[in-house]
């Protein structure tokens, strides 16, 4: 017996999964979720086999939720166009399902799921990873950083972020409101993150090019960035060459 | 070349003859004053007017294919002194087999320089007019074809603003008509009918168009009514119009993009009931629009200024108004309003 739920912010859509469904009795859907919370919720309550998840969601994308979920089970996409995310499937989901999909796509899909998940039972980890690391170039993931504090998820529009710091296998988020810790390196955030406005000064550090308001010399070849909020953040020898180009100086 | 189409050639022919038989005129005058009889004054204006008239043509016809570049004259004097030096010689040489006489012989050697420096002068004078000319076409010609790829671009800008039907949109609506089609066949009916008189509605709509805002809110309400289907009881909205504002006119499919707008800002930045509010009023001559939207403002900034994806219902009021103060944004208290004012021509 396989456990699975379905999210997705459509009920019509949800229908659909359901319907597909009836024929494959050793799956059974646990819950129906409107939208990324909810899924976040019922993938720690049910510990699913396998998800339905649109990517298009209110408050955060499919992708921002599965970033969120520590062992990510099973993936099957359902959406309706979105070329970014088309492209993450191709490379590394179980399999996506563009609306709308009939019935004998909707069964290939579930039964390349039962056959691989015979043949690895553990769900497919890796894949999930390199499925978020291709998603990741999406824009919405331009505009926002998703962390989660404790159980509840916080939306952290890039504006809002003074400056990042690698913080062991983490990357410790700093705001005017405190820090918060996502589970990703320093090269994804200096990849992702829009490179007019964030400038990687130091192996450990990124920064808001924003928020700067002074820069002081410190030791040989180094300086300090001072921020707005009286932060003092290190700048490397060729940080500061990068900084000044961004900055025109 | 179109150039040569802006003034008839044969009039400028014939301006051009006129000039040259004026100018043999003037010369055989001269020449005649001198003391020379007229068989010989009237020779010399021949033939020199002859060499000059053709040292002209070709500096003119240069010119109209290769105009110098600015600053780089130098080509132009040299062009004209050789032109001119060949026209003197031309006459020095030809002139003597034609009118015979010593004293002639000797007047002609004699004004060589003098001969030179007119023939100089006539050529660089109209080598000049020639080159002001061209100029001045080449200059009309650009300006000509500058507004036209302004028009072109403009038209074409248009009608992209206007035509950009979400394709998220599309697929979902089908998506959602898929899973009616299995337990409500006649509601699945009903969507595909909306769907298609909406997107009927759109590729027949003209952008130079102005319309009723009745017309505008009926197919509206087509649009509204499939996202309600899609979205359930999360989506309600609420349309205001009084009969004077639903007779006035505006720009059509002008509204459309601000309540897609409202809507997916409204749904995909809560959580929870969406209530999307259109109003509609006169004020003077103008017709207010006034759409409404929850929104999030810990984590959406609505940039300053127009906000949200609303760029392209502002380029498209100042492509049609040539004003860019008639949409304005407020966001307070988790409602965005969207606000377009419309003057009534």
């Amino acid at each position: 017996m396989k456990r699975a739920l379905i999210i997705d912010d459509e009920p019509l859509a949800r229908m659909v999964v359901l319907e597909y469904l009836q024929a494959y009795p050793q799956i059974e859907v646990m819950q129906e979720c409107n939208d990324g919370f909810e899924g976040l919720k019922a993938i720690q309550q049910y510990q699913p086999d396998l998800i339905f998840l649109d990517v298009q969601m209110p408050k955060i994308n499919g992708f921002e939720m599965l970033e969120l979920v520590e062992n990510p089970p099973a993936v099957i996409f359902t959406t309706a166009f979105d070329e970014y995310a088309i492209k993450a499937f191709e490379a590394h989901a179980v399999d996506y399902l563009l609306k709308p999909f009939n019935k004998d796509r909707f069964n290939k899909a579930i039964d390349k799921y039962l056959s691989s998940s015979v043949a690895e039972p553990a769900p497919a980890k890796k894949h999930t990873e390199d499925l978020l690391e291709t998603a990741s170039h999406s824009p919405a993931q331009h505009e926002r950083i998703v962390v989660k504090t404790g159980t509840k998820v916080k939306i952290i529009p890039v504006q809002d972020v003074l400056y990042l710091a690698a913080d062991d296998d983490y990357v410790s988020v700093y705001t005017a409101e405190g820090s918060y810790l996502k589970n990703k390196t320093m090269n994804f955030f200096e990849q992702t993150l829009d490179p007019k406005y964030f400038v990687r000064v130091h192996r450990s550090y990124i920064i808001a090019i924003q928020q700067i308001t002074r820069i002081d010399p410190y030791e040989k070849d180094a300086h300090l960035a001072i921020l707005k909020s009286g932060a003092k953040v290190p700048v490397s020898k060729t940080g500061y060459v990068k900084l000044k180009q961004v900055l025109g100086i | 070349m179109a150039i040569t189409n802006h003034i008839s050639t044969p009039r400028l022919y014939a301006a051009f003859a006129a000039c040259g038989l004026v100018w043999a005129g003037l010369q055989t005058y001269v020449v005649h004053s001198f003391g020379f009889i007229w068989y010989i004054a009237s020779t010399e204006g021949l033939v020199c007017s002859i060499l000059l008239a053709s040292a002209c043509w070709l500096i003119n016809n240069n010119l109209r294919y290769y105009q110098p570049e600015k600053g780089n004259y130098l080509n132009i004097l040299i062009w004209i002194g050789a032109l001119g030096a060949i026209c003197t010689f031309g006459a020095r040489w030809i002139l003597p087999f034609l009118a015979t006489g010593p004293a002639y012989t000797n007047f002609l050697l004699n004004s060589l320089t003098i001969r030179f420096f007119i023939n100089f002068l006539a050529i660089g004078w109209v080598a000049m007019i020639s080159m002001l000319y061209y100029t001045q076409l080449d200059q009309k010609e650009n300006e000509k074809r500058k507004a036209e790829a302004e028009q072109l671009a403009r038209d074409a800008e248009l009608y992209n603003l206007r035509q950009q039907l979400q394709p998220h949109f599309l697929f979902n609506s089908l998506n959602s008509i898929n899973a009616l089609i299995g337990f409500k066949p006649d509601e699945a009916r009903r969507m595909i009918h909306q769907l298609s008189d909406f997107l009927r509605g759109t590729l027949k709509k003209d952008d130079q168009q102005q319309v009723p805002l009745t017309e505008e809110l009926t197919h509206l309400n087509l649009y509204l009514d499939i996202e309600k289907v899609r979205f359930g009881h999360r989506l309600q909205t609420e349309i205001s119009c009084d009969k004077s504002s639903g007779e006035a006119v505006l720009p059509s499919m002008l509204l459309q993009p601000i309540v897609e707008n409202a809507i997916k800002f409204g749904l995909y930045d809560t959580i929870g009931d969406v209530v999307v509010s259109i109003r509609a009023e006169m004020d003077g001559n103008y017709l207010i629009l006034m759409v409404q939207n929850p929104y999030d403002p810990q984590t959406s900034r609505p940039r300053k200024g127009t906000g949200f994806g609303l760029r392209g219902v502002q380029r498209r009021l100042y492509l049609l108004f040539a004003r860019n103060d008639l949409m304005e944004t407020h966001a307070n208290d988790n409602i965005f309003t969207t606000i377009i004012k419309v003057p009534q021509l």
